[in-house]
């Protein structure tokens, strides 16, 4: 059973419309893995979790969580995952301990062990002395947690975290990691992450980046990074411009001018410093050489930042046809 | 925080699976969607009293100041505030049952309606539940005003304090099942003004909870004969004044029976609607 992938995924497709929002996508999650998706927005990131989820049918191809396939198992599927979210899908007027026993009793957890379940999701999460309290009264982050527990209360075998920190303050974030670290230290809980922060990204142990609904890049954060290769130096002289024509020339470098200094990029950058000086006309004030981040990998596949998250017209078009999806059941 | 134990089944074993069946699952379930609606009815003190406020100015304003403008003779042979009465206690499931529904629209919006769609029960479970807790809600909401029932001489005995709590359960259930298929309908909560306009008022005006359907000009007695709410309200008015004149269906008298038997259909046919309609993808 161990060996069994988590999530299997093989040339899964949805259409709404004649729109393609996933476009021929395969890859596969190991147990235990925390394995982040990543896209723009309106790649097709929320379209798969939700085919993952059931909430959404395929147009073709197939997709297997935890052995049992979404499109013709899907109470199974259902009882062996657990979600959060982007949005709170709390009932604000139920206190916490009410809204975790109500996912109990959807979820089939026997009525004797839902003390048991609960109360030590509730410590772990920090939220044992506030559960008899309404969830209108409590802030964002403790929202957020409350759902973490929540979503872990059936003893999942994957975690979907859709966004799970997106809107929270740095510190509360941090919290929220400390507490997945927490978790993943004592159960082998898959977690199928999607996050627009790259420090997120980075704790994963494998990184899938989807674009335009296909799947441009799946590796580990170090080999993605690797794999953009290149390090980009930034340098800073008395005279940039003169620089940059002195390197475009001398060197056959590409060069962008920035406010910071002649910015160009090479293989081996420690390396390559000392040859500037040779090819420089004027003093150098500055060097600085940076090793390829995940937020350069993504540029490199996708042609966007990874932080820029802001919703385009792409997403709510498909935010629009998902909800749409939905009402037609 | 660093001695917390975590549970102690693994994480490979989803526990629903294995522990009890779909039926026992899908009938907690039911008890759970219900047993919400009761809990936040009881967190929400101002609903209560917002939803009793309309049947009182109905009763004691309306029904005082028609009083002896309609005498007993049109008021099938009771005193209008009496023949009202039953009228305000319908008026009051039929607004509570249909808001505790239309609240889907909310949960839709605010995601918590992701949060039961997600779950690993059938929607007729949910839909089921959910019309049973806003059955409940709207029932309680209707009992409240039955302390006032002596004011109005209405004369309460237990045995008809049973048959109308019978005959309020039926409609305040068929009701809700309605509101569902009407909330399943709605987009977004905006159109909320629009289900009281075009739902609530005229549900209620043609229903014969406000004035006897008698003598009335030809389509409007043939709309509220169509009207489900009438024959709920017909039943729960007999029950609480037995001597007052029943519906009737051009010479036909409604019987009693068939009075709980149409209110029984038409919510059986909405909570059947209500469950295809209810937003899921299976």
């Amino acid at each position: 059973m161990t060996s069994e992938p988590a999530v299997e995924v093989e040339s899964l497709v949805k259409r709404f419309g004649d729109f393609t929002a996933v476009d021929d996508v395969s890859f596969t999650v190991q147990p235990g893995e925390l394995f982040g998706f990543l896209g723009p927005n309106g790649a097709g990131k929320t379209t798969t979790i939700s085919i993952l989820c059931t909430l959404l049918k395929p147009s073709g191809g197939v997709a297997r969580v935890a052995g049992h396939d979404v499109a013709l198992e899907q109470a199974a599927v259902r009882s062996s995952i657990g979600l959060v979210f982007q949005e709170v899908t709390l009932d604000d007027y139920l206190t916490g301990a009410e809204n975790l026993r109500f996912h109990a009793v959807l979820y089939g957890v026997p009525p004797s062990q839902v003390r048991d379940r609960t109360r030590p999701l509730l410590e772990m999460v920090g939220l044992a002395d506030r559960a008899d309290q309404q969830v209108r009264f409590y802030s964002g982050g403790m929202k957020r947690r409350l759902e973490i527990a929540r979503g872990l209360l059936h003893a999942p075998r994957v975690l979907f975290l859709d966004e799970p920190t997106i809107g929270l303050d740095p510190q509360t974030r941090k919290h929220i990691w400390d507490y997945v670290d927490t978790l993943r230290g004592r159960e082998s809980t898959t977690m199928f992450l999607t996050t627009h922060y790259m420090d997120e990204a980075e704790r994963c142990d494998r990184i899938a980046i989807i674009d335009h609904g296909r799947i441009v890049a799946i590796d580990t954060p170090s080999a993605l990074k690797a794999s953009v290769g290149a390090d980009t130096v930034t340098v800073s002289t008395g005279d940039d411009e003169a620089a940059s024509r002195a390197l475009s020339a001398g060197l056959g470098l590409q060069t962008d001018l920035t406010d910071d200094g002649v910015r160009f990029r090479v293989e081996d950058g420690e390396a390559f410093v000392p040859r500037l000086f040779d090819h420089l006309p004027t003093g150098v004030r500055s060097v600085n050489v940076r090793r390829p981040s995940l937020d350069d990998v993504f540029m490199e596949y996708t042609g966007h930042d990874l932080r820029d998250a802001d919703a385009g017209t792409a997403d709510q078009f498909r935010m629009n046809a998902m909800v749409r999806g939905f009402r037609r059941g | 925080m660093t001695d917390t134990v975590l549970p102690a089944v693994p994480a490979t074993t989803p526990i629903g699976t294995h522990q009890n069946g779909p039926l026992v699952r899908n009938a907690r379930a039911i008890v759970m969607v219900w047993m919400r609606d009761l809990i936040r009815l009881k967190r929400t003190p101002t609903r209560i009293v917002t939803g009793i406020a309309q049947p009182l100015l109905f009763l004691f304003v309306l029904g005082a100041g028609l009083q002896h403008l309609i005498g007993t003779q049109r008021a099938g042979g009771v005193d209008y505030q009496q023949y009202l009465f039953p009228g305000i206690l319908a008026m009051s499931v039929l607004t509570s049952a249909l808001f505790s529904a239309i609240a889907i629209v909310w949960d839709r919006e605010f995601g918590f309606m992701r949060e039961m769609l997600v779950a690993p029960v059938s929607r007729s479970s949910l839909v089921f539940g959910k019309a049973l807790g806003g059955g409940s809600v709207a029932v309680v909401q209707g009992l409240i005003l039955v302390v006032v029932a002596p004011l109005v001489g209405v004369d309460l005995t237990v045995s008809r304090f049973f048959a109308m709590l019978g005959f309020l359960l039926l409609l305040a259930f068929a009701l809700t099942a309605f509101g569902i298929v009407v909330a399943s309908r709605m987009q977004r909560m905006e159109s909320f003004q629009m289900v009281m306009a075009l739902v609530l008022q005229p549900m209620l005006f043609l229903s014969g909870a406000i004035f006897p359907l008698v003598a009335l000009p030809k389509w409007l007695g043939v709309i509220t004969r169509l009207n489900p709410a009438t024959y709920g309200i017909d039943a729960i008015r007999r029950v609480l004044l037995p001597h007052i004149a029943p519906l009737t269906i051009f010479d036909w008298t409604v019987p009693l029976w068939a009075d709980a038997l149409f209110t029984l259909i038409f919510g059986t046919l909405m909570l059947a609607l209500a469950v295809r309609l209810f937003a899921k993808t299976e």
